[in-house]
Order: structure tokens, then C-alpha cells, then sequence
């Protein structure tokens, strides 16, 4: 299963990290990719950078940041492959431990897995292995 | 939080420390099953207390805490039994003292040399290579027996017993708790290789079974692939095995039908193929490139993926390319079904003429007598020369030679097509 973490501080700053914070998130997410469990993951750039766009009823609106309601902004995210949901939430804690303040929100992604309840039966498959132009 | 909560929690933490906490373990005691008995232990003492006490901010460090605390006092035992004088001298427990105080130290640096030595231990030729597969994912992916047990659809106990026999054998081997070195590195390395591998084909195309794949697997065996490459960044080898199965992983989505059938390569729908995954198949791909020397045979085999993960249509596949590759394949690894898979290249790259001429070679090969693919992809090259007849016969001999349903009703249906093909020009 893949998960998306979403961080949530909880709060904005434009004080970029320190060199220090930055070596420790370094060292985690080295650490995760070690245990091959991340797939990918970023930082985001301070909500003054961003913008929103909305349609509703067919007009589009675009609102430029900063965003006010710090609350709710993401500031990074991190695509983890995990056994579990409860894996995932052992995760996000390791790096909640790093970061010391905010919010990780876990959310399942829709990917591959889904189809391991879907069953093509019939034996014989063993002669798919090597089939030509391989699957 | 509830009993259950702390109890899904715990497995969670076992999951992600347990490689570590046997790893680490071993090198104290010199010995995988007793490793693993003792990070046992420690798990069982964590679900007596944490329900209680709540799970710790740092779970890895409590288990390991506690575990070397039973080694220590496992290690004292085996002193007493080794010298036999009934009496443990203070000089040697206090040696063992600073021996696990050296371990606390360097612990977190060695902790990569250590899942090294795991590794290399639970792939060990001494073993079957089921006992090999079995004890990966055991003691490296942090699967239960009985996840295992349902992975390959066999019996718990007779998983279990595997374990045990293949613990044993380690023991009773002496198998050092190494990383080996120089030529050897390179002959165990291909068995590590293997083995990752082996689990990989079980999740990506499973022999037995009512689904015919179990993605899960195929998630174990990356997840020890990416853990591999991180430990030994420079065999090109292991990049290259990674890139074959995070290629071949993207497609897991498009591959199979809405009722279930399987869909080929060429005819998949390749909006559905997983970027992401192809991204970094193609990075690892670069990393085993980058290295230098002869591309071995899972960088070429990932190269051939990467090929076709690089055209965005069927069309745009560069075959010229992936017959380049296969012959660097058939070199180093020879078999009728690699020379199969080329003749197949050929055939898209040079024209059907040039691919049945290989094939042609290839019938009286024996290993491919009942090899249904032999006939269907005759069949296909003879399609597209026109020569309808011919071309109806080896459908018609593929489909009686195939297990599979699915295969043998669209073998059966090309056959047929064949057939309303050929008659116009035979009454003309």
C-alpha cells in the first residue's frame, strides 16, 4: 500500500530552517529511503509563493498568497509504501518526532494493491513468466 | 488507545524495527536464530507492557533494550556451559558488559553492515531456495509465518518448520556472520539477487492460486531491493535489479482486464502505467549504468523494461534497441527463451521475415516442445506475412498446449480468425 503524508506545521514562517533542522530532516529522510519504505517526498515553498485557483459555478477564481489560515497549510509531503495504515502512523511519528511541532496527515493512496482481489484464475500461469515481450 | 490499537501498533513497529533489532543482535551473539528468538522476546515483553505503559516515543530502542539485556544474560549462560567450572568469573561478565556497551555504541553505524551480514546469512547457499526465500522475508521484510504462509499459499506449519530446519542449518554450518568478500561477494551476490527476485516473479505473476497476481510480494521484494541498493550502492547489479522490478511494478495497474484477463504489453493502456515508479526504475537504471563495466543481466533485463517504459505508444517502442540488449542477454545468459524473447524483438524491429527465421531455428529445441508461446508467437509473425494457413495451425497447436483458459479461448479465437482469413483466397 502507498500512503501520502501531508505535513501540516500549524504555523508559517519565512524564516528559512536553519542549517541544523535541515541536516535532521536530511538524516530522516536518508534513513527512510535506507529502510526502502519512501518513494518520494519534497518540501513547499512558503504559501506567499502559491496561489489558489477555484471554480465555482464555471468562474474561476485566483487568489494569490500568503494564506491566511496557517492552520491547514501543507508545508511538505512524503510518499511512503507501507504494510499498513498503522506502519504508515509509526512513520509519520518518526518524522512528527523530528520536526517537534505540527501534523501529519496519512492518507491512503488509490494505486496497484487495489487489484489484488481482482483474480484472473485458471492454473498454468507458470509458463507466463518468460513470455516474450514480458508483461 | 485501545488493546487492539497498542497491539496493530506494535506490529507496525515490529515491522519496521525488527530487521534492524535482528541485525544488530546477531553480530552479538553470532547466531541468526538466536537473534531472532531474542528480538522474539522483546516483542513479547512489549506486549505485556505497552498496553499498559502506552507504546514508548522511541519502540525501536525499548525492544533493542530489552533484547540485549537477554543477551546478556543468554551469553553468561553459554559462558558457564563453555567453561563448564560452574562459576562465571567476574573478569568475564564484565568483558561481556563492555561488549554490549562497544554494540550500544556503534550500533547506529554498523546498523548497515549488520542488515549486510542479515542479509547475506538468510541467503546463504547452504540453504534450500525456499529456506532462502522464507528467511528474507522473515527476518528482513518483517513478515510473519503466516504471512508468508498465505503469500505462497502453503500450510503455516510447513513455513514455520522451513524456518526452523533453515536456522538450524545456518547453526550447524557455522555459517560465519559475514559479508563476504572478493570473487565470493560476486557468486553470493547473485544468490541475494536471486532470491529478491524470486518473490518479486511470485507477486508479479503468481504460479498457483485463484489470483494471478499478488502485489504485495512484489511490494516485499522492492522494498528489499531499495534497502539493497542503499547498502551497497555500488553493484551495479543490485540498481539493475531494482530498476527491473520498479518498471515492471508500474505496470501491475494496466496489465490486467476489468474481467480479470490478462492484458499484453502492447496492448496495455500506458495512461495507466505508474509514472512515479517509472521514474525512479529509470533512475536506478542510470545508477547501475553510470558504474561502468559490462552490464549484467538484470541491468540489461531493466534496460529492455526501461524501452518500453520510454515510448508512450506501442509504436514509438525502440525495438532496434531492445534486440541490442537481448543479444547482450543471450550472451551472457543463454536459453531458448531469451533467444525466443529476441526473435519476438526482431521481428518488430526487421520485419516479420526475419523474426520467423529465428523462430524456425528454435522448433527443434526441446526445452520449448510444449512451450505454448513457441507456436502463438509463430503465429503471429506468420499473421503478418499473410500466410493465414499456416498461421491457424499454431494457434490451433498453442491453444492445446496452454493451461491457462483465458490464453487458450483468445488462442483458440485467433486460430478461428485465421480460418475466415484464409478461405476467401482459397476459393479465389
Amino acid at each position: 500500500m502507498r500512503f501520502m503524508m501531508l505535513y501540516k506545521p500549524g504555523r508559517e514562517t519565512d524564516t528559512p530552517p536553519s542549517q541544523e533542522e535541515i541536516a535532521r530532516v536530511g538524516r530522516l529522510i536518508e534513513e527512510m529511503a535506507r529502510a526502502g519504505v519512501l518513494i518520494a517526498t519534497d518540501g513547499l515553498q512558503p504559501s506567499s509563493q502559491g496561489a489558489r485557483v477555484q471554480i465555482s459555478g464555471g468562474k474561476f477564481t485566483v487568489t494569490d498568497g500568503p494564506f491566511t489560515e496557517t492552520k491547514e497549510l501543507i508545508a511538505g509531503y512524503a510518499i511512503v509504501q507501507a504494510k499498513s495504515k498503522q506502519e504508515a502512523i509509526e512513520l509519520a511519528k518518526r518524522f512528527l518526532a523530528v520536526m517537534g511541532e505540527g501534523q501529519s496527515e496519512i492518507r491512503l493512496m488509490h494505486d496497484t494493491p487495489a487489484f489484488d482481489a481482482r483474480s484472473a484464475p485458471e492454473p498454468g500461469k507458470a509458463e507466463r513468466r518468460q513470455a516474450p515481450a514480458s508483461r | 488507545m485501545t488493546a487492539t490499537d497498542t497491539h496493530r501498533a506494535i506490529d507496525a513497529v515490529w515491522r519496521i524495527e525488527s530487521p534492524r533489532l535482528i541485525a544488530g543482535l546477531a553480530r552479538l551473539v553470532r547466531d541468526v536464530g538466536l537473534a531472532e528468538d531474542l528480538a522474539q522476546d522483546a516483542l513479547v515483553a512489549a506486549l505485556e507492557q505497552w498496553p499498559e505503559s502506552g507504546v514508548p516515543n522511541n519502540p525501536g530502542a525499548w525492544l533493542m533494550a530489552v533484547a540485549k539485556r537477554r543477551a546478556i544474560d543468554q551469553l553468561r549462560r553459554r559462558t558457564l556451559l563453555d567453561r563448564k567450572e560452574g562459576e562465571l568469573s567476574r573478569e568475564i561478565g564484565a568483558r561481556l558488559e563492555a561488549a554490549v556497551l562497544d554494540l550500544d555504541a556503534s550500533l547506529d553505524d554498523d546498523i548497515g553492515d549488520d542488515l549486510l551480514r542479515l542479509v547475506f546469512t538468510a541467503c546463504h547457499p547452504v540453504l534450500s531456495t525456499e529456506a532462502r526465500v522464507a528467511l528474507t522475508l522473515r527476518l528482513l521484510g518483517g513478515l510473519t509465518t503466516g504471512e508468508i504462509a498465505r503469500a505462497f499459499l502453503v500450510p503455516e506449519p510447513t513455513v514455520a518448520q522451513r524456518i526452523v530446519r533453515a536456522k538450524r542449518t545456518l547453526a550447524e554450518a557455522r555459517v560465519p556472520y559475514q559479508v563476504p568478500r572478493g570473487a565470493e561477494l560476486t557468486v553470493r551476490l547473485a544468490s541475494v539477487l536471486e532470491v529478491i527476485y524470486l518473490i518479486f516473479n511470485e507477486g508479479y505473476t503468481a504460479t498457483a492460486g485463484d489470483a494471478w497476481m499478488r502485489p504485495a510480494l512484489c511490494e516485499d521484494a522492492l522494498r528489499l531491493g531499495r534497502v539493497l541498493a542503499e547498502l551497497m550502492p555500488r553493484e551495479p547489479e543490485v540498481h539493475g535489479l531494482v530498476a527491473l522490478m520498479e518498471i515492471q511494478a508500474s505496470r501491475l495497474g494496466a496489465r490486467i482486464g476489468p474481467s480479470g484477463e490478462p492484458i499484453l504489453l502492447l496492448d496495455q493502456d500506458r495512461g495507466r502505467w505508474d509514472q512515479l515508479l517509472i521514474r525512479r526504475g529509470l533512475a536506478a537504471l542510470e545508477r547501475a549504468e553510470a558504474i561502468g563495466g559490462t552490464l549484467g543481466p538484470y541491468t540489461l533485463q531493466g534496460a529492455i523494461a526501461a524501452c518500453h517504459a520510454r515510448a508512450r505508444t506501442a509504436e514509438e517502442t525502440d525495438w532496434a534497441r531492445i534486440v541490442a540488449l537481448y543479444d547482450g542477454l543471450a550472451e551472457l545468459r543463454p536459453s531458448p527463451v531469451v533467444e525466443l524473447n529476441r526473435a519476438v524483438a526482431v521481428g518488430m524491429a526487421f520485419g516479420p521475415a526475419a523474426g520467423l527465421e529465428l523462430v524456425d531455428g528454435l522448433t527443434s529445441e526441446p526445452s520449448l516442445t510444449n512451450y505454448h508461446l513457441l507456436p502463438s508467437v509463430r503465429g503471429d509473425l506468420l499473421v503478418k506475412l499473410g500466410r493465414f494457413d499456416e498461421a491457424q495451425q499454431e494457434f490451433a497447436r498453442a491453444a492445446s498446449l496452454t493451461r491457462n483458459g483465458r490464453e487458450r479461448a483468445l488462442l483458440l479465437e485467433r486460430a478461428g480468425q485465421c480460418q475466415r482469413r484464409s478461405e476467401p483466397l482459397q476459393r479465389g
